[in-house]
């Protein structure tokens, strides 16, 4: 057995998976629109490539930038470019921002793609910049850039690289869906990403409730040459697949608060993000698709999609045989971390892995909150070990210093909190608006600093220019003196 | 809530047994002393009452001051000590969640203080009663306490008083145990009662209503000082299991310092928060000026409460040890 350390706290919750894992996989036929937000993941809008009007094929990249903190998005099909609309985003906010839009075509053409026949004989530098050409970031659902990981601060020597299949969060199968259709593909991605990282400890995830993806692992493990791959099972308990508490379940390590796993010599990764690098690396195809889970009572057939980047939502739930008469709630991701949608008209993008389709027994309604009588119980739910309730307390009352002390920036927003308040305060929704306002703060902050220090290099030039003046005054005056006495004598 | 009434049952019956159905009239007066004293106060802060009155604390407020009240105390004691227990102890602090006292004990202190005659009149146990009260002979005596002179020995010493008397007057603890009010585990009546909510906590436990930090911490402080001093002289100090099932141990252990509101509430905190209430416990029975001490322990420890919080913060995840 695998030793594993297990974290404080975390929920046993009901997992509504069976509904979409046991149907099988299903591709989706192409879409008659490609959608993709032009707004980043930093906020910033990348500028469009292609025109209104213009052909593009599939796997044309369509914006750009050379920063690898944007890696370019590439269109997902072949079709001629409708132009820059404006779609709901998905934000809380329910904001609008531009998207380029496709038709599609149906021809499905596509850019020549070129792969690595051995991966080995590359630079790893050679393949970090192929994975940020392919457009890959993270597909556990924040979308980091996947390059950017795989490239550490110097400093740091990275020994193990985890990757993560403990799909913890109730109703979402896609992960599974994955293992059990690429668990080859995640293998022989592992391996790539070792390459990458030069580093010979691999520790592959899977909740043990996952066990025909276990099986399927073991198959596709005793079948080529993946013996530095360790198969982990690990308890299905969430927020397992966060990604500190799953580096510290599988080592014991702890990532250092406000610091980044390779500080304690871990690279972590989603097993989805793991087939894309073996994708763009041996076939040379960039992130085009994922495995979408559709979820819900308020969706008449439950099941993974293999989906283009892209496609919009409402074509996923037509797939699924539309919506039952009980739909509530459109939420992509999770019942416990998910993000309310404002409509099905929004694109599947790379973060999408679960769209739930809530019905009205899945909706936590909103109960009226009562005061916190101080149980303790989200203390003991709390995977980081915080003080919700304290930190409620200060939060409520604006002290945020108080509540930096309290370690307020810690908190992973899991939301167990929520789950087991008996007054039904919104927990983790207080915290999240109170790291926004620090973060606010804090830019006003430095923006007042920079101000200040402005203003005072400004008085400090004024002040010489002005002893300046004065000098140069004086020296003129001290001139014409010696001049005149120097006419009188002479 | 609910549950914290149902888990009083077993000792409210065992009260009852024992002393007489005193204890079911006062909790009716309690109930409906404790219900009117919130809704009143609510419609003058212009807030519903309905929420709160629904949430049972004022219930559990009010059933807790009444099981710890002696069972024939006037009937203007118990209204007066619930309605500052719910008005002073709870309402006026922005009432539940933000009180820092345990209501029921203010409110029992403060009938303590000022009415100690009526406060310290306990009943005999079955056992030793001359007469036995029906409910309506309780009713009459709550509300006419003149009625009382119609019936015979209806006060006696409880073991902790007896203690507390005899000691002060040197008597050595043998012969004073050997008074008939002594027997069993503690004293006539009372380790019946003690047994009821242990047992009723138990259930609490087990259904997870309440930490067991604070029982455990609790009773295992009370029993290691009272354990010390009895090895050190048991001729003038009682045995810890005299204490664990004298007074109000096994209400306050249970349902009293498990008042999540007023107790500490990070783990370490707990545990550090009962073992001191089970010390001032036996501090107060033996050296205080009170027969029993658990609503002054509960009381100091309350005020510590926050305090013992800011100091045993656990070590949050990623944070040096």
């Amino acid at each position: 057995m695998f030793k594993l350390w297990p974290f404080k706290g975390g929920l046993r919750l009901p997992s509504h998976k069976q509904a979409s894992s046991l149907a099988p996989l299903q591709t989706m036929p192409l879409p008659k629109q490609l959608i993709y937000p032009l707004i980043q993941r930093n906020g910033s809008i990348s500028q469009s490539l292609v025109k209104a009007g213009e052909r593009v094929l599939k796997g044309q990249v369509l914006n750009s930038t050379e920063e690898w903190s944007i890696p370019p998005i590439h269109a997902a099909s072949s079709g001629r470019v409708v132009g820059i609309q404006s779609f709901p985003l998905i934000h809380p906010s329910g904001m609008d921002g531009p998207c380029n839009v496709i038709e599609v075509d149906g021809l499905d053409e596509s850019v020549e793609f070129n792969g690595f026949a051995d991966y080995r004989t590359v630079e790893p530098q050679v393949l970090l910049d192929m994975i940020h050409q392919a457009g890959i970031v993270g597909l556990g659902g924040a979308a980091f850039p996947t390059a950017i990981k795989l490239d550490p601060p110097k400093p740091h020597r990275i020994d193990t690289l985890v990757l993560n299949g403990a799909e913890c969060e109730p109703y979402i199968t896609c992960d599974d869906s994955l293992l059990r259709h690429f668990s080859e593909e995640v293998l022989s991605g592992a391996n790539i990403l070792m390459h990458i990282l030069g580093v010979n400890d691999c520790l592959l995830a899977v909740e043990d409730e996952m066990q025909e993806s276990i099986a399927a692992l073991e198959t596709a493990q005793s079948n080529g040459d993946f013996r530095r791959i360790k198969i982990v099972p690990v308890p299905t308990l969430y927020p397992t697949g966060g990604e500190r508490q799953l580096i510290q379940l599988l080592t014991g390590r702890e990532v250092p608060a406000g610091g980044i796993p390779a500080e304690i010599g871990v690279v972590c990764h989603n097993v989805a993000t793991a087939v894309a690098v073996h994708q763009a690396i041996t076939d040379g195809e960039p992130l085009l698709s994922r495995i979408v889970t559709v979820t819900g009572q308020g969706v008449r057939n439950s099941q993974n999609l293999l989906a283009r980047i892209g496609t919009p939502i409402a074509e996923l739930i037509e797939v699924c045989g539309g919506y039952t008469d009980s739909v509530q709630r459109l939420i992509m991701g999770g019942p416990m971390m998910g993000v309310a949608l404002p409509s099905d008209a929004m694109p599947v993008t790379k973060a999408t892995n679960c769209i739930l389709v809530a019905g009205q027994d899945e909706v936590i309604v909103d109960k009226q909150a009562m005061p916190c009588i101080r149980c303790g119980d989200c203390a003991s739910v709390c995977p980081v070990e915080l003080l919700p309730q304290q930190l409620y307390w200060h939060v409520r009352a604006e002290q945020l210093e108080r509540a930096m002390e309290y370690h307020l920036p810690d908190c992973i927003e899991c939301g167990c909190c929520d789950v087991v308040c008996p007054s039904h305060i919104p927990l983790a929704q207080h915290f999240r608006s109170a790291k926004t306002k620090v973060t606010r703060k804090e830019q006003e902050k430095a923006k007042a600093d920079h101000a200040r220090l402005r203003y005072d290099a400004r008085n400090t030039r004024k002040l010489n220019e002005q002893m300046e003046k004065a000098e140069a005054t004086k020296r003129k005056r001290e001139l014409l003196t010696k001049m005149a006495e120097n006419h009188k004598s002479g | 809530m609910l549950s914290i009434l149902v888990a009083l049952i077993p000792g409210i019956i065992a009260l009852v047994w024992q002393f007489g159905p005193g204890v079911l009239v006062q909790i009716i007066i309690a109930l409906i002393a404790g219900l009117l004293a919130e809704a009143l106060v609510l419609i003058v802060r212009k807030r519903n009452p309905l929420p709160s009155l629904l949430d049972g604390s004022a219930a559990v407020t009010a059933v807790l001051l009444a099981v710890s009240l002696p069972p024939l105390v006037p009937w203007w004691a118990t209204v007066f000590g619930v309605s500052f227990a719910i008005v002073f102890g709870k309402q006026l602090y922005g009432g539940l969640g933000y009180n820092p006292f345990n209501p029921a004990m203010v409110g029992y202190a403060v009938l303590l203080i000022s009415f100690p005659r009526q406060m310290t009149a306990w009943l005999p146990p079955l056992e030793m009663a001359s007469t036995t009260l029906s409910f309506s002979d309780c009713v009459s005596i709550i509300f006419h306490p003149h009625n009382a002179l119609s019936f015979d020995g209806l006060t006696q010493a409880t073991p902790l008083d007896l203690l507390k008397t005899q000691l002060g007057m040197e008597t050595h603890l043998d012969e004073i145990q050997s008074a008939r009010v002594f027997g069993g585990l503690s004293g006539k009546g009372w380790q019946w009662v003690n047994m009821g909510y242990m047992l009723g906590g138990l259930w609490l436990l087990r259904r997870g209503k309440i930490d067991w930090r604070i029982p455990l911490s609790f009773l295992s402080g009370l029993y290691l000082i009272a354990m010390f001093f009895f090895l050190f002289d048991s001729s003038l100090y009682p045995s810890p299991l005299f204490h664990w099932f004298s007074g109000a141990t096994m209400l306050g252990a249970f349902f009293i310092a498990t008042d999540p509101v007023t107790a500490a509430t990070t783990p370490r905190g707990r545990l550090i928060y009962g073992a001191l209430i089970g010390l001032l416990v036996y501090v107060i029975r033996s050296w205080g000026g009170y027969p029993d001490g658990l609503a002054f322990a509960v009381l100091l420890m309350n005020f510590a409460a926050p305090t013992i919080d800011h100091y045993t913060r656990p070590r949050v995840y990623g944070h040096g040890s």
